[in-house]
């Protein structure tokens, strides 16, 4: 067999079309996420400061900044998929450009929810 | 499947290096896949330093120097040298093109590297084995399927239904798009590909074929068809410039509009 993603030279499609994929595996794991916060708080105060606490870790909030980002992401390629199954924006520089939009999109969006959430001491 | 590493058999070594003779002029190094079959030894890469300065300009002009005047044991596909008999399909500088119309300036780097199209069976270095590919073409029966009587002179067609056959027509069948393909890489036996899926869209859409339900029928398939993710590789790397991905989003919405 010959050499395939060992000699390939990616294409930004490819990865806004890899990335589509791992984020929607992601957005899995962060449903999960919100079920626990969901029961944590039918548990009662201290199961809840448990919960909000380990999220409040450094590590919890690497989590939560990831899935966050996931979000945005998933959204932002989901509607560009929508735009191409009603059969525009397939050309080459469009696909390409709308890649870029979607990435755009993606650390403006993360960055205004962060930013929100420290402003308003949502999160320290 | 989704394999990410090669198969053990297939796992690239490398190899020996050709030095460009004496008194050579400007010269480059190209880096290419060498197979052969009787050798039963792991593929390898060879190294070429080869004087641009005594060949043409494109990559398929280096290679036929390389084989002229270098190794003659090197064994790749070309007819046409024009872009337009797609035999010379390989994978140039980690994309895949035609050998004749990729200049080899064009290539950044300091080593180009040179292979077969990806994911396919080798038959000997820069030959790939086509088979599947061809088979998939003749699965989408590409010809005028009729019911009506043959009229006495020709099928007729208005130049607005025949203006719908351009950007599919083109297409040379190189092989460039489906062998570029992700999805075509870990699903070959089930996916038929983007450029068997463009020539399928292009006898949907003809105004003279009234096979179009049928044709419609054949694809809707989890595989055949929806195996396509718009990872947009295929209008990446066509050298005749054609969008097999809006193709197959055409077909998609056909699809959909026959049922709602």
């Amino acid at each position: 067999m010959s050499p395939h993603l060992q000699v390939w030279r990616w294409h930004v499609t490819m990865l806004t079309s890899i990335l589509h994929r791992m984020t929607g595996g992601a957005l899995y794991a962060g449903g999960l996420l919100v079920a626990l916060w969901a029961i944590a708080l039918a548990g009662g105060p201290e199961s809840y400061a448990l919960f909000t606490g380990l999220l409040g870790s450094v590590l919890g909030k690497l989590v939560l900044f990831g899935f966050t980002a996931s979000v945005f992401y998933h959204l932002g390629n989901g509607v560009r998929h929508l735009v191409w199954d009603a059969g525009h924006g397939l050309d080459v520089k469009d696909a390409n450009a709308s890649a870029y939009a979607v990435f755009g999109f993606t650390i403006a969006a993360t960055g205004a929810v962060w930013a929100i959430a420290f402003m308003t001491g949502a999160l320290s | 499947m989704v394999q990410l590493r090669l198969p053990k058999n297939s796992r690239v070594t490398p190899g020996k290096h050709h030095p460009a003779p004496a008194g050579a002029g400007k010269t480059k190094t190209f880096k290419v896949y060498r197979y052969d079959p009787e050798l039963g030894q792991n593929p390898r890469w060879d190294t070429y330093d080869v004087d641009t300065t005594a060949c043409g300009p494109m990559v398929l002009d280096i290679l036929i120097h390389i084989k002229n005047y270098m190794d003659p044991t090197l064994t790749f596909r070309r007819s046409c040298r024009e872009g337009i008999c797609g035999s010379c399909a390989m994978v140039i500088d980690g994309r895949n093109a035609l050998a004749c119309l990729q200049g080899h300036a064009e290539c950044k780097g300091d080593k180009i590297m040179i292979g077969p199209l990806p994911h396919m069976p080798v038959v000997k270095d820069l030959v790939p084995d086509l088979t599947l590919f061809y088979a998939q073409y003749a699965s989408v029966e590409p010809w005028l399927h009729t019911e009506t009587p043959e009229p006495q002179k020709e099928w007729k067609q208005t130049p607005e239904d025949r203006a719908k056959l351009d950007g599919l027509y083109e297409c040379i069948l190189c092989a460039c798009c489906s062998t570029s393909c992700p999805s075509y890489w870990w699903n070959q036996e089930k996916y038929l590909g983007p450029a068997a899926l463009l020539h399928a869209y292009r006898w949907i859409i003809d105004s003279r074929d009234e096979a179009t339900g049928a044709r419609l029928d054949e694809l809707e398939d989890p595989f055949k068809l929806y195996r396509c993710h718009t990872i947009m590789n295929c209008a990446q790397v066509c050298p005749k410039g054609l969008n097999p991905a809006k193709a197959i989003a055409e077909v998609k919405k056909m699809l959909v509009d026959r049922v709602v």
